[in-house]
């Protein structure tokens, strides 16, 4: 990373000689304040949302997340300023690196007897799993470069799946099934970018829906669990909400009335019973936007909304202004596992998605996911500057 | 479709995949708006009532009911506080096999049958439904903690405070009280349950039942906030429960103690009442029970026992739902039928040559085959002449309509309720023409109906004049008349409620009971009836003599009347009726006892007893008695 720094630095420092603009204003401005305000809001959302929890100590996860989000922004900035395209070389390192984190994790998960995800370290947990989510844009968008001379083949398709489909695999036993459905939505977005044949996506579509009916009703009508009971609870649970407390769909339940119970323009961080009294379960991770809801109504979900629509809609942008394809397939994945797990958790608190454990891109708390998401934008703002300085050059040269 | 590697990237398929890919987000983003415009906008006031369910739990807190203490203010019957498990239906698992576990784990906590457990709650389930059910009351401290320490093992089972009636001096007045029980469905929808709640306990019998709208408190609530887990989590607001009245009754327990002392091991009743006010100052029936055993669910065992017969069926308040012959006791009101019906004057001699001739062959005789020689009235009273009775009797049944014996007994309450304020009254029968023709009728039709087989005669009405033959009455029937013609004519309403006071025993409404009717006896009448039971008992050769007149160390002078009925296939059942003091009466005493024998030995003994309780004043009873040169059977 040191080399990556003095890189940038002393691209700087070039382009202070070349008299071009400051490489800051290369980054996306509006990009850096959807990322900004979400993480902002997370402070304050986290931080009101638990303030009873932890007897003794109001502030315990607001300071956290509080801190998640510096380290988060540092590394954005530092990320950005690299040229993301040296990673291709990397690849194989990046994704042995991913597959070995998610195998530590399944050791000492399984030493523990019981599921364990991250690994202890020495300020905070590593979840593999999250930085997983990264490593294998990176990884992934590099060997789909390596082969965009035969894309139109069913091998290159086949072999970006089985890449995904490994890792993901791993995770999902964990358990972590989440993280496993956001590996296999970066595969088909960068096999979507890339421009593979329409065909191969239809007999995609349809190998999934035969997987899922196998695993959800084949394998269990011939007594093969592939998936834990409670796995399958939680799948389908959003289809029947209940009030009964020992049941998946309880959770479900609360976080619909919670987010009810908001209206226009919400209860309040005090008057916000269901998450103070714990109705609201998970209500700082995976609830996270129930909490918004409840506390901020229509007025505050909304709000949360347009920040990621403005975060998704810059990210496209970007997509499109890539200097080369790396950099495309790369802003292809960072949409895909951003606007995945937006969808898909704001969708499970507004029970029209399945509890699958995605937490909500840098409002959830938590460690892992803040940073790795903020590395991901930083990659993003990566691309952009390379793009902005790539094109700049280009118009320099033909002033010249 | 082909890229070089470094080649800037922007072609129309990328654009349109791009599209694509950002139409699908805005597809996206447009269902989770609506969504949530539908959740927040659209249903947002539903789902705060159910934010606000969640969180809100009222509790009840029950309003101990009002306690009843005697005319002194002695308490005879209080509250008990203990701890009832109860279910609410809607918060029970739905489904059967984890009802099941609950309800084994319930039973093993609260050791009890689980399948009776399930039954019972199942049944209040029926009766009540959405309400929450008794599991058990009166749990222990230990189970209760166990509970509620393991609230989420038991989801939809709640501890809850609730005051049972205790009765600290059990067996005695028990009869008086009546039970306390969950409200029924039916009472619910009555005018005077208004403000009752579904599950609240009222009044089921008794005063308790008579008095519940004075008795019953008004329930408080405490609304409280809970978390996710049900635990508390601060107070919302909160209505303190108001207790119920306090009833202060017109008995004596004193009076009462007395009297069921006095009676303890026999079976029989006794009233002791004020003749002007129909204040009932005892009421006691034997055998008695323990009212403790019904503050909780009595056992089907406990209540199988008090009401066998063989047990003497220790629930039945003989003193107002027995049916007994009267004996003697009864000349009084046949004294008042002849009397005012012209039969015979206050003067008017007869020769009690020891037998009465019926007729056809048939002739009666005094007990014990004595003759008492020309008596008039006063006498006759005095050493209770059979047959100068059986002469009225004959008399009467051909003056006027043949019914004026029937007539004045009615008058008097025989055969009729006498409205006292505590249920399970039994009329018993008053012989008339009428009756006895009716039932042979039925008898006629089916022997099964009636044992009577044969028309109204002349015996009929000569064995009512002395007490005898069908007539069925109890103690306070008998009060009831003598009252009437020892105060001039007021039948009175016996009753045991006298003021609905606060807590403090400050009176808050006098309880009125206006008379039930007017006799009109006319006063020289009434003063030789009297007369003639004062010599009953103060005058040598009186029947109740050896109690009374003979024991020169009781102050009170008396007016009473011995009865020894003979009632089929038992001894006889003895009688007294006592008027106190003479010759202005202010109470009446009445007492019976089964199987007791002469009424001067068991049944005159015990009210003088009372008296001496009611005056005040020791009794000492000389034994044996000395009864020679009386009519027993009188």
């Amino acid at each position: 990373m040191s080399a990556t720094l003095g890189e940038t630095v002393k691209d700087f420092h070039e382009s202070r000689e070349r008299g071009a603009s400051l490489p800051m204003l290369r980054i996306d401005p509006l990009l850096l304040l959807a990322t900004i305000g979400l993480i902002a809001c997370s402070v304050y959302v986290v931080g009101s949302a638990t303030h009873d929890d932890i007897a003794g100590d109001p502030h315990y996860y607001l300071v956290r997340q509080a801190a998640y989000g510096a380290a988060g922004i540092i590394l954005m900035f530092a990320l950005a300023r690299i040229d993301y395209s040296r990673l291709r070389e990397w690849r194989f390192g990046v994704y042995g690196a991913m597959i070995a984190l998610i195998l530590v994790v399944l050791a000492i998960g399984t030493a523990a007897k019981g599921s364990q995800r991250w690994i202890p370290l020495p300020f905070f947990n590593l979840q593999p799993s999250e930085l997983g989510k990264l490593l294998l844009v990176v990884a992934l968008a590099a060997f789909m470069v390596e082969r965009i001379r035969k894309l139109s083949e069913v091998e290159t398709t086949s072999r970006i799946l089985l890449l995904a489909i490994v890792p993901a695999m791993l995770v999902i036993a964990q358990p972590d099934l989440g993280s496993g459905l956001v590996y296999m939505a970066i595969a088909v977005a960068i096999l979507f970018v890339a421009g593979t044949k329409w065909t191969h996506f239809v007999v995609l579509g349809a190998l999934a829906t035969g997987a899922i009916a196998i695993v959800l009703v084949g394998a269990p009508a011939v007594g093969v669990q592939v998936l834990k009971p409670y796995q399958v609870d939680r799948l389908t649970a959003f289809v029947h909400p209940t009030d009964d407390p020992r049941k998946q769909g309880y959770q479900l339940k609360q976080s619909i009335v919670g987010i009810g119970a908001g209206q226009k323009t919400g209860r309040g961080a005090d008057g916000a019973t269901q998450t103070k009294l714990n109705f609201i379960p998970e209500h700082h991770t995976d609830f996270i936007f129930s909490v918004v809801g409840e506390e901020f109504g229509f007025a505050g979900a909304a709000l949360i909304l347009a920040l990621y629509a403005l975060l998704i809609w810059r990210a496209l942008r970007i997509l499109t202004m890539a200097k080369n394809l790396y950099g495309a397939l790369i802003a292809g994945g960072i949409v895909a596992m951003l606007a995945f797990q937006v969808f898909v958790n704001v969708g499970m608190t507004i029970g029209i998605m399945p509890i699958t454990g995605v937490p909500l891109p840098l409002m959830s708390y938590g460690g892992s996911s803040v940073i790795v998401t903020f590395m991901a934008i930083g990659l993003l703002q990566s691309v952009h500057a390379q793009a902005r300085t790539a094109s700049a050059a280009k118009g320099r040269d033909l002033i010249a | 479709m082909m890229y070089r590697e470094n080649d800037r990237p922007m072609s129309p398929q990328l654009a349109l995949r791009v599209a694509i890919i950002g139409g699908v987000t805005l597809v996206m983003f447009g269902v989770i708006f609506f969504r949530l415009w539908y959740l927040q906008v659209l249903s947002g006031d539903k789902y705060l009532a159910e934010a606000n369910n969640n969180r809100v739990r009222d509790i009840v807190v029950q309003a101990p009911r009002g306690q009843i203490v005697d005319r002194n203010g002695r308490v005879l019957v209080e509250n008990r506080s203990g701890y009832a498990v109860k279910v609410s239906p809607a918060k029970l698992p739905k489904d059967p096999a984890e009802r099941r576990t609950l309800f084994d784990n319930l039973a093993r906590v609260l050791g009890e049958k689980p399948r009776s457990l399930l039954h019972d709650v199942n049944k209040q389930f029926k009766a009540v439904p959405f309400q929450s059910a008794t599991v058990k009351n009166d749990v222990s401290q230990p189970m209760y903690a166990y509970i509620l320490e393991h609230q989420e093992s038991f989801p939809g089972v709640s501890v809850e405070q609730v005051f049972f009636r205790s009765y600290p001096h059990k067996e005695i007045g028990a009869h008086l009280f009546g039970t306390v029980g969950p409200v029924t469905a039916d009472q619910l929808k009555q005018k005077r349950y208004r403000g009752v709640n579904m599950n609240d306990r009222v009044g089921q019998s008794g005063i308790e039942s008579e008095y519940d709208r004075y008795l019953r408190g008004v329930d408080g609530a405490d609304r409280v906030q809970v978390d996710a887990m049900g635990s508390l989590r601060g107070e919302l607001t909160k209505r303190a429960p108001k207790s119920g009245r306090q009833l202060r009754l017109t008995i004596d327990y004193n009076v009462q103690k007395v009297g069921q002392d006095a009676m303890a091991g026999r079976r029989g009743a006794f009233v002791a009442m004020d003749i002007h006010s129909g204040e009932v100052r005892a009421l006691g029936s034997e055998p008695s029970f323990d009212p403790n055993l019904f503050a909780k669910t009595i056992k089907q065992s406990d209540y199988d026992r008090l009401t066998s017969a063989s047990n003497g069926a220790p629930l039945t308040n003989r003193a107002i739902a027995g049916a007994y012959p009267t004996g003697s006791t009864f000349k009084p009101i046949t004294s008042v039928a002849a009397l005012e019906s012209g039969v015979i004057g206050t003067d008017t001699p007869y020769t009690d040559t020891g037998s009465f001739s019926l007729g056809g062959g048939l002739t009666l005789h005094n007990a014990g085959n004595a003759s008492y020689g020309t008596l008039a009235i006063r006498r006759a009273l005095q050493v209770s002449s059979d047959v100068f009775f059986y002469h009225l009797g004959f008399e009467l049944n051909s003056a006027g309509d043949g019914q004026q014996l029937q007539k004045w007994a009615h008058l008097l309450g025989i055969g009729r309720n006498t409205g006292i304020d505590l249920p399970g009254e039994a009329p018993g029968i008053l012989p008339s023409r009428k009756y006895i023709d009716h039932q042979y009728a039925l008898h006629n039709k089916n022997p099964k109906l009636s044992l009577i087989d044969r028309p109204w005669s002349v015996g009929d009405n000569v064995n009512t004049a002395i007490g005898q033959g069908y007539l069925q009455a109890n103690p306070l029937q008998l009060a009831v008349a003598y009252a009437t013609i020892a105060n001039g004519g007021r039948v009175v309403r016996p009753h045991i409620g006298l003021r609905v006071e606060d807590a403090a025993g400050r009176a808050i409404q006098e309880l009125r009971f206006s008379a039930r009717r007017h006799v009109s006896i006319k006063s020289q009448f009434r003063q030789v009836i009297l007369g003639g039971l004062f010599d009953a008992a103060e005058m040598p050769s009186g029947t109740s003599y050896p109690v009374f007149g003979a024991d020169k160390k009781f102050p009170i002078k008396v007016a009473g009347k011995t009865g020894t009925a003979q009632r089929n296939g038992q001894n006889d059942q003895s009688w007294y009726v006592v008027l106190a003091p003479y010759p202005n009466p202010r109470y009446v005493i009445a007492v019976t006892v089964e199987n007791g024998g002469f009424g001067v030995e068991a049944a005159a003994p015990v009210a003088k007893k009372i008296i001496g309780a009611l005056f005040n004043v020791k009794v000492k009873q000389a034994t044996p008695l000395s009864t020679s040169g009386i009519n027993l059977h009188g």
